[in-house]
């Protein structure tokens, strides 16, 4: 493999790895926000013990999403050097936004809130964790826009001169379509990540007989937000893939191994043998559903969706630079899985809050073994399922970085050695291995340490009292 | 004033406040085994520090990304050309932010020990690191256009072409390493004396010993790197005098540890860091990387930066928002203004379920 070939896998590695901490990040901070404020506005202890219990398992969680977070600022101009001159004028500027406006935010009031218990008054201390999650999805925000233009560039022109890429609509870049239908897409699996975490810990609590009374609302309010997440993410999904079969019809087709045009595209549930044939051999299909979900309408001429070959036709004449063997087609049979896995897997997370919401009315608490071995694991359905989403999305933009504007392999910094991109490989998987299984050894750890006995209700005040007392919280 | 001016002054302000700011945390962190003897004393000193070095670390990433923005053929030149090295950085920076908060989370001594080495190493690193690379870019590096690259109608170089053709060894120059030394040793005084100004008791007595004895070679490697420097100083008349006045603050500084005027000596030696940062990038003007092998290929603040749209809207952004980050970051230090000593760490944590001070005092 070369330099190209490495460093596309180190992104793709440290990007995904990054991106199981994230969306759990994104989702549980807004949780744990609610359950503050509602022992702020109830006053019950219960709520207090929820906030500081799954305010543990954040910051356990998120300590891993900063620090991965540094590696991809820094692997644009690292690994990407040329692509980071071509965009640099347009897509630095929602990075360096995202520093000045989200990570301060993020970084300085999650720093209050976790050591400002006693420091601060109950009002302001609450409104800190607010702040930070305001922070978390507004970073979120800004690296989708600059996401977005990777797959739909807008607001710029091309610099006669250089043949660099020049911003000249910065509201274009941050507002376009591309750029909030994904944010919201994102934020809504996130939710449905973060909820499932809840519910399922819960759960298991309850199942244990431990904190039965604190833990019964966490499930519930668990399965609801998996459920009110899951309408969202398949609202904005389905507007993702409406505006996706306009801007990148070659992924909408890729997701299927669509290879002819056609109307009344079908779309199949299960496939065996070769997808990157015209042949693939499908087991079950739904005929017509393919081109709902790309035009919102099942048969006549405006159900066509654009099959592979042709839009592989229509490239090498619109894009004649890359010579008569370029290949325009996304490896499919990573985007045609997926596509299938991040559906399925979101699905199976839906079906999950149904059964706690059942199997946990009315007080009742299951004794099946195999409900608690489906909850031990589903956290990593929706998680996978994310991770899925975004490979597919990632890949299916290939063999572009910048749709329609520089192709991955121009975009690699031109001297990078193997032996460098080798060492750093090695070195962020091993470092990244390590640290995945000391995070879930504490992240356990910390589940079955329950929520605390007792809290003090007020420490702030007793703080207030005695200037010599021991810190509420420290390292 | 140009934009590109403007912008080249941001990102030499974003380099001094990282410097100022993580410097000080990246000093606690590889004195943790010389000034933290026992266990609590080392929870002293990193809990003077955990309420702020993640927002201290900010700074870094804005200014890379202030650099990606306004300076893209800058970024990328910088970040592919010191590979290998912002690599090393990226695994300091790792262990050390997992570090932090990881630490207290097991009750067991091994466990401890271990996070302790990758504060130690996960702050050394990155401190001599940011000193060599800045060594690297004051004193030129082996930059020039990519073999093949078409000269343009008017023969000026593309500046889209130039990269830096050497490898790790060439950026480890006994100039580089001294700048690198240098910094490694200004920012374990500048924690010193933060822990000197934070704490109390026996931590603050063992800081300021640190302090002076630290200071002093810190003084030494600083006097000889700096006025090295004005070797590739393009404006000696401005960046000598400046040097100079950090010194006599340095000196100051350490005067005031002396005399245990904590908030003194902490403001010296951050200024000390704003004066000496600010001479190498006055020197460095208006350049950004200069190359050792044609002055023609140097990048500079015209030919790497982004057209005045970009630089326009970001200068809205920062003028909006830097004052409102200083703001609540500053508030965030008065918030946790209180000295700490030893016996304001809760107790050691026990394992298991627990009662929510020890839960607490876990972390």
């Amino acid at each position: 493999m070369g330099a190209l070939q490495l460093s596309q896998w180190q992104f793709g590695i440290t990007t995904v790895y990054h991106f199981l901490f994230v969306p759990l990040t994104l989702g549980t901070v807004w949780l744990v926000a609610g359950f503050q404020t509602a022992y702020f506005r109830t006053g019950k202890v219960k709520y207090l013990q929820l906030t500081k219990f799954f305010g543990k398992l954040f910051l356990i969680n998120f300590a891993m999403g900063v620090v991965t977070g540094i590696v991809q600022e820094f692997q644009f101009g690292m690994n990407w050097s040329d692509y980071s001159r071509f965009v640099g004028d347009v897509f630095g500027a929602p990075l360096a936004m995202e520093g000045l406006l989200a990570f301060f935010l993020e970084s300085t009031f999650l720093g209050l809130w976790i050591f400002g218990w006693d420091r601060l008054p109950k009002g302001l201390h609450l409104a800190t964790i607010w702040l930070a999650a305001a922070g978390t999805a507004l970073s979120a925000y800004f690296i989708l826009a600059a996401n977005a233009f990777m797959q739909h560039p807008v607001g710029y022109e091309i610099d006669p001169e250089t043949g660099r890429a020049v911003l000249n609509d910065i509201f274009a870049v941050l507002f376009q379509n591309t750029a909030w239908i994904a944010f919201f897409h994102t934020l809504a699996a996130s939710f449905l990540v973060s909820g499932a975490g809840v519910a399922a810990v819960s759960a298991w609590m309850i199942m244990k007989n431990r904190q039965v009374d604190v833990f019964r609302p966490a499930a519930k309010l668990g399965a609801w937000v998996i459920l009110v997440s899951a309408v969202l993410v398949s609202v904005s999904g389905d507007m993702d893939m409406k505006i996706m079969v306009d801007q990148q019809p070659m992924k909408v087709a890729a997701a299927e191994a669509l290879y002819t045009t056609q109307e009344n595209a079908p779309f199949s549930i299960l496939s065996v043998g070769d997808l990157s044939g015209d042949t693939a051999t499908t087991v079950i299909e739904i005929p017509g559903l393919l081109s709902w979900l790309a035009t919102g309408t099942w048969d006549g001429p405006e159900s066509t969706v654009q099959g592979i070959n042709d839009l592989q036709a229509q490239y090498l004449a619109e894009f004649p630079q890359y010579g008569p063997e370029m290949n325009f087609v996304p490896y499919v049979p990573v985007t045609y899985w997926g596509f299938r896995l991040m559906i399925g897997l979101g699905m199976i997370a839906a079906l999950y809050a149904l059964i706690v919401l059942w199997a946990f009315r009315g007080g009742r608490t299951p004794k099946s073994r195999l409900f608690a071995v489906f909850n031990g694991f589903i956290v990593l359905f929706p998680l996978f399922g994310i991770s899925a989403g975004w490979i597919f999305t990632e890949m299916g933009r290939q063999p572009w970085v910048v749709f329609g504007e520089q192709i991955t392999a121009d975009g690699v910094s031109p001297l990078l050695t193997t032996t460098e991109v080798w060492i750093s490989l090695i070195g962020f998987t091993l470092l990244y291995g390590i640290l995945a299984v000391i995070e879930v050894g504490l992240l356990l750890k910390y589940v079955r340490a329950g929520a605390p006995e007792t809290v003090v209700e007020d420490p702030f005040a007793e703080a207030k009292k005695d200037d010599d007392k021991q810190l509420y919280f420290a390292y | 004033m140009e934009l590109t001016t403007v912008w080249f002054a941001l990102i030499a302000v974003l380099w001094i406040g990282y410097f100022i700011l993580d410097g000080f945390d990246l000093g606690v962190g590889m004195l943790l085994p010389v000034i933290g003897k026992d266990d609590l004393s080392r929870r002293v000193m990193i809990n003077s520090i955990a309420t702020v070095w993640d927002g201290n670390e900010v700074w870094l990433l804005v200014a890379g990304g202030a650099t990606f923005a306004a300076f893209p053929l800058w970024y990328a030149t910088m970040f592919s050309g010191m590979y290998l090295a912002l690599f090393l950085v990226l695994v300091g920076l790792i262990l050390r932010g997992v570090a932090f908060e990881y630490r207290g989370k097991r009750d067991s001594a091994t466990w401890r020990a271990r996070w302790d080495w990758a504060i130690v190493v996960g702050s050394a690193l990155p401190a001599l690191l940011f000193g060599v690379a800045f060594g690297n870019i004051v004193s030129g590096m082996a930059i020039e256009p990519l073999a093949g690259t078409p000269a343009t109608t008017d023969f000026a170089v593309d500046a889209g072409s130039l990269n830096y053709v050497g490898n790790l060894f060439n950026l480890l120059n006994p100039f580089s390493l001294l700048l690198g030394l240098m910094t490694l040793f200004i920012f374990m005084t500048h924690g010193a004396i933060y822990l000197a100004l934070k704490t109390s008791g026996e931590v603050r007595e063992a800081s300021r010993k640190v302090a002076l004895r630290v200071g002093l070679v810190a003084a030494v490697l600083a006097v000889a790197a700096l006025l090295w420097a004005q070797a590739f100083s393009g404006r000696v008349a401005i960046t000598l005098p400046l040097v100079l006045v950090a010194a006599v603050l340095w000196l100051g500084g350490l005067f005031m540890t002396m005399k245990g005027r904590d908030g003194w000596a902490f403001l010296l030696s951050a200024g000390t860091i704003l004066l000496a940062v600010t001479a190498l990038f006055v020197g460095l003007f208006p350049n950004v990387m200069p190359s050792n092998i044609n002055e023609a290929y140097n990048l500079t603040v015209t030919n790497a930066s982004s057209q005045s749209y970009t630089l326009t809207v970001m200068t809205i952004v920062a003028v909006v928002m830097t004052p409102i980050v200083l703001i609540y970051q500053g508030w965030t230090f008065w918030v946790f203004r209180k000295r700490i000593s030893t016996s304001m760490i809760p107790p050691q944590p026990v394992s298991g379920r627990s009662d929510d001070r020890f839960a607490n005092a876990q972390g």
